[in-house]
């Protein structure tokens, strides 16, 4: 289109002073200020808000449909001499500790054997990731339905096995009931913990093996050595998130015992929503999970120093 | 600005075992060859097929469940328990006909596309200022929403119920579409941020010469090649969405508004011995969509994941 090219540009604008909004306009705390405003939106009106009025109100006796008068400490000091609270710190503990160092061992086990060289390793890769994509209720009610009292497949299987000749009362007794639970929960963390260190293992160059296997180390000092000193950054990121996130369970048991058999799986948070949803008094449920906030942050501090390390070990002097 | 591409894991390759991982660079094969292929059979098969079948027999089971008919499943002695011949789609019936299901489907979708579109919007933006705009005090504000991912909704959840209620938003969709994104938003904007990281600096630099402004910068330049990450994070974002309860349980109360995971714990739980087949029915349809997902975006997927733990 020849006619185009030879028009005369007549609309050419002068250029101009850069105007005070034109310099605002480019200003990158007033950009970063708009671009930053719908996120912090959210975030302060359903998170620092809510966290903020979550104190408060474990510090007054409110109560479903009626705000409440401050208090003061009464609802700690209530929480203090109860039994059933200190029940739930102990479940929260137990449950926590245990789940999270088996799913570490499993996880990291099954790390190992999925960086092996083998047949259809992308496609086992993905399956072992199912149980963690699948959402925590659904499988919880297959564990539920797995580990019932009359038609538990696994006290049938134990029966023709002959090794036992009662059903067991798998969610009905105390014992019994918390290792099923951390047993549903070591399962859905496995693969989580699992995968992301075999990222993490992927980084590791073989060539270190190959030289440290030439210098005559066992298969145990390879490890020992030579992939935990390097997966140690990822390993104290991933545990922090597996801790804090077990510690906060909540689904998985209300699917599967909502806190029975007398309370031997209470833990904090499914107490505190009992408390204050279903009994309605919200100053004492706010207070329950308040009380999980130092624990959260020694885990969040963890999860700091384990960072800071990171630095360090991906910094060139470390290679 | 030291967080070259190179350092970063390689997150595609975690799934496919190729790519530029450092364990398969031209030496594929590994040490693997000195080990003799009984030993292997031992030390890696073995416990590999006992830890597999356990993480998915739980599926399995859910599915057999489904359809096998009501008298095999709570007869296990004349019946082997472990398989059907005569499978029924009774319970799914059950399930798609007679009773809410499908619109707690709908709603679990509708809440969860909602508050990950939204998220996801936010996160772009706020990830975007944090990376590339460097405001002052970006890496306070960075720190923060990193610091905010580790709020658990399990101590958030009474106060925002009162909040919920007084905004007027108790027992809608509101409430879940507008308190999900809490959860959301500092996991995709800590995602997006590594992503933006890798975006190399001078094609920006180039659009600001020739008179782009930031807002053309960041949907010309930065999101076309930000794909993969938004792809990761939404698929994440939308996972943890479907999987989401204690919210969906507390603020919502009307049956006909629940989402799939509260609505199986409360209505399909009765006193029912017969409620089983279509529990797991219900479990197995609530799954099957997060599973056709992740089976498309596997790499994706994992690379959301890992990448949420990486920086």
């Amino acid at each position: 289109m020849a006619d185009v090219a030879l028009q005369p540009r007549t609309a050419r604008r002068p250029i101009r002073e850069a105007s005070r909004w034109d310099l605002i306009k480019a200003n990158r705390n007033y950009l970063g200020f708009w671009f930053m405003l719908p996120a912090m939106v959210f975030l302060v009106l359903f998170l620092a808000y809510p966290l903020g009025l979550g104190i408060w109100i474990s510090f007054t006796d409110a109560r479903i449909g009626r705000p409440g008068a401050f208090v003061g400490l009464e609802n700690y000091e209530w929480l203090w001499g109860d039994s059933i609270f200190w029940l739930s710190v102990f479940n929260t503990l137990l449950y926590t500790s245990v789940a999270s160092v088996i799913k570490f061992a499993i996880g990291l086990y099954l790390a190992l054997l999925l960086n092996e060289n083998m047949p259809f390793k992308a496609m086992l890769r993905a399956l072992v990731l199912i149980p963690f994509i699948v959402p925590t209720v659904l499988s919880a009610l297959a564990f539920w339905w797995i580990f019932d009292s009359q038609f538990s497949i696994i006290s049938w299987s134990l029966k023709q096995m002959g090794l036992i000749t009662d059903n067991i009362n798998f969610l009905g007794d105390v014992t019994w009931a918390r290792i099923c639970v951390i047993f549903a929960n070591i399962w859905r963390g496995v693969p989580f913990v699992a995968i992301t260190l075999l990222a993490g293992l992927q980084t590791v160059s073989p060539s270190l093996y190959e030289a440290a296997t030439l210098d005559g180390a066992t298969s145990w000092q390879r490890f020992r050595f030579i992939t935990y000193p390097l997966l140690t950054p990822i390993i104290a990121v991933v545990m922090t998130f597996s801790v804090l996130f077990t510690f906060t369970d909540f689904q998985l048991i209300w699917a599967m015992t909502r806190g029975g058999p007398v309370n031997a799986t209470h833990l904090m948070a499914t107490l505190s929503y009992q408390r204050a949803i279903i009994g309605g008094v919200l100053g004492e449920g706010a207070a329950i999970s308040n009380a999980m906030i130092p624990f959260l942050l020694a885990a969040i501090m963890v999860s700091w120093f384990g960072l800071q390390r990171r630095k360090w070990q991906q910094g060139e002097n470390n290679d | 600005m030291t967080d070259l591409p190179t350092q970063r894991l390689d997150l595609k390759g975690v799934l496919s075992g190729s790519a530029r991982t450092a364990a398969a660079d031209d030496h594929s094969v590994g040490m693997s060859y000195l080990e003799s292929l009984p030993r292997r059979l031992v030390t890696l098969y073995l416990p590999l097929g006992i830890i597999v079948v356990v993480l998915l027999f739980p599926f399995y089971w859910m599915a057999l469940t489904a359809i096998k008919p009501d008298e095999q499943l709570l007869d296990l002695n004349t019946y082997n328990p472990f398989w059907t011949w005569n499978p029924t789609f009774k319970h799914i019936h059950k399930l798609l006909f007679g009773s809410y299901y499908p619109l707690w489907l709908w709603n679990t979708m509708y809440v969860a596309i909602c508050s990950t579109v939204l998220s996801i919007f936010a996160s772009v933006l706020a990830a975007y200022a944090i990376v590339r705009l460097r405001y002052r005090g970006a890496q306070w504000v960075g720190g923060l929403i990193f610091l905010s991912y580790l709020v658990p909704p399990s101590i958030l959840f009474i106060p925002l119920a009162t909040v919920v209620f007084q905004y007027g938003l108790f027992d809608t969709p509101f409430a879940l579409i507008l308190t999900y994104p809490t959860i959301l938003i500092p996991f995709s904007t800590w995602l997006l941020m590594g992503y933006f990281k890798t975006i190399p600096f001078e094609l920006e630099e180039c659009a600001l010469i020739d008179g782009a402004s930031r807002w053309q910068i960041l949907t010309k330049i930065v999101l076309p090649l930000a794909i993969p990450g938004l792809i990761s994070a939404f698929i994440f974002c939308f996972t943890l969405c479907w999987n989401e309860f204690i919210y969906a349980l507390t603020f919502l109360t009307s049956v006909q508004n629940k989402t799939v995971p509260v609505a199986i714990v409360n209505e399909f739980v009765d006193g029912d011995v017969y409620r089983w087949g279509s529990l797991m029915a219900g479990a197995l349809a609530g799954s099957l969509p997060l599973v056709i997902l992740y089976a498309f975006f596997v790499e994706h997927y994992v690379s959301a994941m890992t990448g949420a733990v990486k920086e």
